[in-house]
């Protein structure tokens, strides 16, 4: 076994929403009506089911709730057993699922709000991303701008499936609001089921959608990349939040063939493929999709061509590993610092900020002026 | 490539001196709209005049992600009898067959009438390309093999045209697409395996296709190479869809190979299936097996366009993760991104791995003498 040291950061961790009435104080009145009077229910994604094998380690599972919505079992699970200096909450709330943008927005806007008061507010290892309502753009930037003020926000976050490939020009305003507060775009597994799960249409099966998340990113990196986002961004990191990565090598030989083919289709794209991703893009360590012997896994590092790719997470309370083994076997001491500390705090600049609450908290259910 | 710096050298002038190979992606294109017209029933010659070709995507003329060059083939590669790419058998074996010493080649026609909305005539179509393919290529060169083209969103159709093609020595493979109305596992494709296994054909699986389903499972992105780099998503999705439907259980002897999709994610692929099947395998109690074992027994992979590292090392890991009994030289003869047979192993493979990946493992899949 590789143990982790002291004083890693824990990229990945999903605080869950007990239920979308935890929102509600963070809701203005309106929106608080809408979700009473109209009956609205939980907000859970397909992508992960409450009691799937996948959203919870066995011996993670609480015995009331969601897993993933006690501050007190994430703090002995995950924060403490790893011996992490901060963690990185990644809410995986359906709130990307709903078709009306204000409504997305309400509900981002509480989420974001909720994270901030019933997690960053009681542990100083903690850290956020902000959600945002993808479908307004301008809604989107007024969100990371108005959560940007708190400084223990440390990226934003997207889901890997949404309306448009990621690449798109009608996202870069999202990209240079956030280049502009130091603030990575995080991109995490799952769909806002606006497009079928797959893009061979929609399979019978979780474990289908589970395991074409994979295929989603290798799609949008290829968009981000061809589309020209680090040639207009250059200073924007990426990271791909729960992606695996073992498919990234052969990815990347193909794209970077058919780049050299037809590169006149996007003259924009400045750099071979591979050298954007290892200037802009970082991987989330779990899962680890190679089998166990650490010569295949080094193998693969080999075929990285780089050490500063991937970034420690649990992915916490999700079933990546068992027992002790965060860390996969076989990984050198140097390689583990680095992919513990050095590289995540390469990545989030804002990681050691920290709050100043002189400077902002929010006025929880107040500036929704929305309808 | 697109910009071609060097005069080619006469092909003609090495033969003999080239070991021979199979060629398990070759293209063969119609000279003209009308040339399937003999093989169509008269109702249908109207149809096609009147109302042309629908498929699942909104075209009639021209792509919506424009090719890189014209039918995205080789521009040294027009006949002189004029036609497009492809279309001409004495230039085909003038340019390719011959100086390549092309002992096996298979012809993967694209284009038909796979993928059509108006089933019946997507039925008539693909019919006629078979008995085109037999007339127009097989039956003039015994070296080519044709694959039977099916109207693959109609099963009980495509059954019926393989089985009338059972014990046809010009075939030697069923074809799809990758990119269909569903995913590939899904039933309404079963009658399709159903007959492939009982003639004991192998399928192969082209990439490509219009299934009516966005490119991406995020929407429809902006440019060609994404179309081109997406396609290998779409397999392995396809691929996965296959596995964890049951399709390998249900149809033990059936085979399938992956053509032009690439190989290379193939073990990360089969790893993430394995993992992730340890933590759901309650949800797919018809699967008896790990899945990376249905892909080991079940799949074979073309190699255009081949996988092209900065390390040949990386190339050699990767493919005895796979297996070097399972890979399937390719040119995709006329398209641009057409692989040089001589070019395309790196030094350091033993004679026995070259000869297995350039004509061994074919005519064992085949059934070839």
């Amino acid at each position: 076994m590789t143990s982790p040291i002291a004083g890693g950061v824990d990229c990945d961790l999903h605080p869950a929403v007990p239920h979308l009435t935890s929102l509600l104080p963070y809701m203005n009145d309106y929106w608080r009506d809408q979700v009473t009077t109209r009956g609205m229910t939980d907000l859970i994604s397909q992508s992960y089911p409450t009691n799937s094998p996948i959203s919870s380690r066995p011996d993670w599972r609480p015995a009331q709730g969601k897993p993933g919505s006690s501050l007190a079992d994430m703090q002995r699970q995950a924060l403490d057993k790893f011996g992490s200096a901060y963690g990185i909450c990644n809410p995986l709330y359906g709130v990307q699922m709903v078709f009306s943008e204000d409504m997305a927005d309400a509900f981002c806007r509480a989420l974001n709000d909720w994270l901030v008061k019933e997690w960053l507010d009681k542990d100083d290892r903690l850290r956020g991303s902000i959600v945002i309502p993808v479908q307004s753009i301008e809604k989107a930037v007024a969100e990371i701008e108005r959560c940007a003020q708190d400084k223990r926000f440390v990226q934003v976050l997207m889901l890997v499936m949404g309306d448009m490939p990621l690449g798109k020009r009608h996202y870069w305003p999202i990209y240079a609001a956030a280049e502009r507060l130091g603030l990575p775009i995080g991109i995490h597994a799952g769909s806002a089921y606006h497009n079928p799960p797959t893009s061979v249409g929609w399979g019978s099966y979780h474990i289908e959608d589970y395991v074409a998340q994979a295929q989603a990113f290798q799609t949008q990196l290829t968009s981000l990349i061809v589309e020209g986002v680090f040639a207009r961004h250059p200073a924007l990191k990426m990271v791909m939040l729960e992606s695996g990565f073992t498919w990234l090598p052969p990815f990347l030989w193909r794209l970077h063939k058919f780049w050299r083919g037809v590169r006149m289709e996007t003259p924009w794209v400045d750099r071979a493929p591979l050298e954007i991703v290892r200037s802009n893009i970082r991987f989330s360590l779990q899962p680890v999709d190679a089998p166990p012997e650490p010569d295949t896994l080094n193998r693969l590092f080999d075929h990285m061509q780089s050490d500063e790719l991937i970034l420690f997470s649990s992915d916490y309370p999700h079933w990546q590993f068992d027992g002790d083994e965060v860390l996969p076997q076989g990984l050198s001491p140097d390689l583990v610092r680095k992919i513990m500390i050095d590289n995540p705090h390469a990545t989030y600049p804002r990681l050691e900020v920290g709050h100043d609450p002189e400077k902002w908290s929010p006025v929880f259910g107040q500036d929704h002026a929305q309808n | 490539m697109n910009v071609q710096i060097r005069e080619r050298p006469d092909a003609a002038s090495s033969t003999g001196i080239k070991t021979a190979i199979a060629d398990c992606d070759i293209h063969p294109a119609r000279a003209t709209k009308d040339e399937l017209f003999p093989y169509l029933e008269k109702r249908w010659h109207a149809h096609l005049e009147t109302f042309g070709i629908q498929a699942y995507q909104g075209m009639m003329e021209g792509r919506p992600y424009p090719k890189a060059q014209p039918n995205a083939s080789r521009r040294d590669a027009y006949p002189p009898e004029g036609g497009p790419q492809g279309s001409s058998l004495s230039f085909m074996q003038k340019q390719h067959l011959d100086p390549n010493n092309v002992a096996l080649g298979v012809l993967n026609p694209l284009a038909t009438g796979q993928g059509l909305r108006n089933q019946d005539l997507a039925g008539a179509v693909c019919s006629a390309i078979n008995d085109w393919q037999i007339e127009k290529w097989t039956s003039k060169d015994s070296r080519l093999k044709g694959s039977v083209v099916v109207a693959n969103e109609d099963g009980v159709s495509a059954a019926a045209e393989i089985r009338k093609r059972a014990g046809d020595t010009n075939f030697v493979q069923v074809l799809l697409l990758s990119r269909n109305v569903e995913p590939l596992g899904q039933r309404r494709y079963w009658p399709i395996y159903e007959a492939a296994q009982e003639v004991g054909l192998p399928i192969g699986v082209h990439a490509f296709g219009f299934g009516g389903n966005p490119i991406t499972a995020s929407g429809w992105p902006s440019h060609y190479i994404e179309e081109m780099v997406g396609h290998s998503q779409c397999q392995q999705t396809a691929l996965a869809s296959l596995v964890l439907e049951g399709v390998f259980e249900r149809f033990p002897k059936l085979k399938m190979v992956m053509v032009e999709a690439g190989f290379g994610w193939a073990p990360s692929l089969a790893w993430r299936l394995d993992k992730v099947f340890a933590r759901l395998h309650s949800e797919v109690p018809h699967l008896k097996r790990k899945p990376s074992e249905y892909i080991r027994d079940h799949i074979w992979w073309t190699t255009q366009p081949m996988e092209d590292p900065e390390s040949r090392d990386h190339l050699f890991q990767t493919i005895e993760w796979i297996g070097w009994d399972k890979l399937l030289f390719a040119t995709d003869y006329p398209h641009w991104d057409y692989d040089e047979p001589s070019r395309v192993l790196p030094a350091g493979v033993s004679d026995a791995n070259r000869q297995a990946f350039y004509l061994d493992n074919a005519k064992q899949l085949y059934g070839i003498a």
